[in-house]
């Protein structure tokens, strides 16, 4: 047993990092927010950026090497989600990973695919306007699109950097070939990595500004009130953390449904005490800690809710699965 | 990262589980929880065992009479032994999991000599007198007080929750041998005979019923000073170095145990209809992922301390402020399970229900491990 990062995994995570870093800093982050609410229904992504995700192979990292991919697996297609996660990149990016080999164009970055949840109430698709094509995913069976093939109705996205539409067709498209157990489950982990990244991102924000602000002449985070929230979410980090690496090893359907469960807890529970460290200030729209929060719901919502994940766990263990 | 066990760490996994099968109906029936000479009996007899199949001290260094075995290979035994319902360690736990690794990492060939043997073979226990009426979390704060006469230690003060101060031969003991000193450079580790004249055990009782600790009073109780481990006012260093020993298995048996009890509850709410409702269930399904996440952080803890030589104390802080939680809300969940039995002190579960209350206060309460997570990892500021 070695449950740890090896060397080729630490650089990819820090080569990932460094990246974003480079080609998605906070303007860029403010310039996709300003791109939203300029755009109405029309795009948002930059396809510029895109096409150089791809061509850091964000998109081939589940391709076999015999079809162009980059012949890495779901630990390091976790720890890239985790970065993007973390850099708060928006865009379809579990479609983009999920459907590099099947959609043309995809894993290039030069078309945008998507995908969505139909089993969700309403049935929500994120970024309509910048996808070329589209799979719908019922309970047991896919389906899949051209772009303008589907009827939506327009949602004002809570989330500033995720346009989202209400699908109000049902499963008409060409039946897209798939296992849905498996698509799902796979949606499901990359899903909880993003949010271990936002979790993290959250942690990072909020002992930065605790170190930073002061009143009562001391900086904030020397208050045990704020340094507590501040460890706890550290603790959420790293359960959260254990639980979806160990997922994208075992990729057991059951330790995947915790990852998500506890991956959302830690996104959605750090956002919000990072707002609570940050006062006022964490109330406003300038202030990048609402992007975190709104983000970190959109993602909890999609491919497993609380009440789904619990479920799941609670049926495994009447069925004697057990994880350890 | 690889989740899966090498051959080598299976056939010790084989060997030990096959060793079992063959010792545990061998052991004789368990005494009950207030008998405590009945308990060391028990106790050192099981610690025999291991020593004489060769698991004494597996995590120990073999420079001290232990195994030397790697951290995963002690994660494998803690594991096994906990799901073949072999005793805990009990009473042997001072020794082997505080004093003794102290004693083997500062202590001299001749101290080394005397008292790890008996710790490992199962013939002397071993007790923590650390904490005082006026030093809890603020362990420093100690005022025991300790003066030289001649080759020994006089010394004079009292120490609180000693668990296991009733049956214990030898109690590892902090003192101040220099007030006048920065607190922290005057306290000194001492190992004092149980049966040396000016000790007086008084027993507490827990909110549990039963006598889990004690009081200890000192009146001038004579302490060779040989028996003193490292240097004079070198105490609280010395103390702090048994941390090292700690490689993130602390909890190892805890969180298979508590699996267990999970799929029970599942169980025993699927017979008497509780199951049916939503709130509860979902209650456990999330308690199913937190305890499998939890023995995954064990994997991930070992395994840096294999690659690293030895986990930080604070990596620990991390696990224990979220499993001692976890476990509370464990065993409020079983209460639910029971419903009206949940008032029938009898039951197991009831008891461990009570014991559980005292994982976010012993050995570093939760706020405590909060302050450390967030100064000694996140590098807060020190502050009130
Ligand atoms: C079952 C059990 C077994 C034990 N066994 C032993 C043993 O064998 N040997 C031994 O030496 N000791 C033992 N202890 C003692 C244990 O280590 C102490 O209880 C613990 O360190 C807390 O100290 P205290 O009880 O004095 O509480 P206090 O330190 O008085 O704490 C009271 C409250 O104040 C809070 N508090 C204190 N300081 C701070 C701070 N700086 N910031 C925020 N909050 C603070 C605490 O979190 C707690 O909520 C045992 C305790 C228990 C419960």
């Amino acid at each position: 047993m070695d449950f740890q990062l090896s060397e080729d995994q630490r650089a990819l995570r820090t080569g990932v990092r460094e990246l974003l870093a480079g080609r998605f800093p906070t303007e860029r982050l403010r310039a996709a927010v300003a791109a939203y609410e300029a755009a109405g229904d029309g795009p948002v992504l930059d396809r510029g950026l895109w096409r150089e995700l791809a061509g850091a192979g964000f998109f081939s990292l589940l391709l076999p090497e015999a079809a162009g991919g980059t012949g890495l697996g779901p630990q390091e297609a976790v720890l890239v989600m985790e970065e993007a996660g973390r850099a708060l990149l928006p865009g379809p990016l579990v479609a983009g990973v999920l459907l590099a080999g099947a959609v043309d164009g995809a894993a290039t970055g030069e078309r945008i695919a998507g995908l969505c949840d139909a089993t969700a109430a309403p049935v929500l698709w994120d970024h309509p306007a910048d996808c070329d094509e589209v799979i719908v995913v019922g309970a047991d069976a896919a389906h899949r699109y051209a772009a303008g093939e589907l009827r939506t109705a327009a949602v004002r996205s809570v989330d500033p950097l995720t346009p989202l539409a209400r699908l109000l067709d049902g499963p008409s498209g060409a039946p897209y070939a798939v296992d849905v157990g498996r698509l799902r489950r796979d949606a499901a982990l990359l899903t909880a990595a993003q949010q271990l990244g936002g979790a993290v991102r959250a942690l990072e924000a909020a002992v930065a500004y605790a170190r930073q602000r002061e009143q009562f002449g001391a900086p904030i985070g020397s208050f045990q009130a704020v340094k507590h929230l501040c460890a706890e979410m550290l603790v959420r980090v790293e359960v959260a953390r254990s639980a979806v690496y160990a997922a994208s090893v075992t990729g057991d359907p059951v330790e995947v449904a915790g990852a998500k469960l506890l991956a959302d807890e830690a996104a959605t529970g750090n956002a919000r005490d990072c707002l609570q460290v940050h006062g006022g200030t964490g109330f406003t729209w300038e202030a990048d800690v609402h992007l975190a929060l709104k983000r970190a719901w959109l993602r909890a919502a999609a491919w497993q809710t609380v009440a789904d994940g619990t479920e799941t766990l609670a049926e495994a263990l009447t069925d004697g699965h057990i994880v350890l | 990262m690889d989740l899966t066990y090498t051959a080598e760490e299976e056939s010790f996994r084989a060997r030990l589980r096959a060793w079992l099968s063959e010792v545990l109906p061998k052991l004789p029936p368990k005494p009950a929880a207030a008998d405590w000479p009945g308990r060391r009996a028990y106790d050192t007899a099981w610690q025999r065992m291991l020593y004489d199949a060769g698991y004494a001290g597996l995590h120990w260094p073999a420079d001290a009479g232990g195994r030397g075995a790697t951290p995963t290979q002690h994660l494998i035994f803690l594991e096994e032994t906990e799901r073949a319902g072999a005793p805990y360690v009990g009473a042997n736990f001072v020794g082997l999991l505080h004093a003794g690794p102290t004693v083997a990492a500062e202590g001299t060939a001749e101290q080394r000599a005397r008292w790890l043997p008996p710790i490992l073979r199962g013939e002397e226990i071993w007790c923590q007198g650390f904490s005082e009426p006026a030093a809890g979390s603020d362990l420093a704060a100690l005022r025991t007080k300790a003066v030289r006469d001649g080759d020994f230690y006089v010394v004079s003060g009292s120490k609180l929750w000693t668990s296991h101060a009733e049956v214990a031969d030898w109690c590892e003991l902090l003192v101040r041998t220099n007030p006048g000193a920065p607190r922290h450079r005057g306290i000194s580790w001492l190992a004092m005979p149980m049966d040396a004249p000016g000790i007086t055990v008084r027993p507490l009782r827990t909110l549990a019923g039963s006598t889990e600790f004690a009081e200890v009073f000192l009146d001038e109780v004579r302490v060779p000073v040989a028996n003193r481990v490292g240097a004079e006012n070198d105490g609280w260093r010395v103390t702090m170095v048994t941390l090292s020993f700690e490689r993130g298995t602390a909890f190892v048996g805890e969180v298979v145990a508590c699996h267990r009890v999970l799929a029970a509850l599942a169980r025993t709410a699927r017979g008497n209809g509780r199951w049916d409702d939503a709130v509860l269930r979902r209650r456990l399904g999330r308690l199913a992922a937190e305890f499998a996440a939890l023995w995954r952080l064990t994997q991930w803890n070992v395994s840096a301390a294999q690659a690293g030589g030895g986990v930080p104390g604070v990596g620990g802080s991390v696990f224990k402020l979220r499993y001692s939680h976890a476990r509370q809300e464990l065993y409020d969940a079983a209460a639910e399970v029971l419903g009206a039995g949940a008032l029938d002190a009898d039951h197991e579960w009831v008891a461990d229900r009570l014991s559980s209350l005292s994982y976010t206060i012993a050995a570093g309460t939760s706020q405590i491990q909060r302050n450390i997570v967030a100064e000694r990892i996140l590098g807060l500021p020190k502050g009130r």
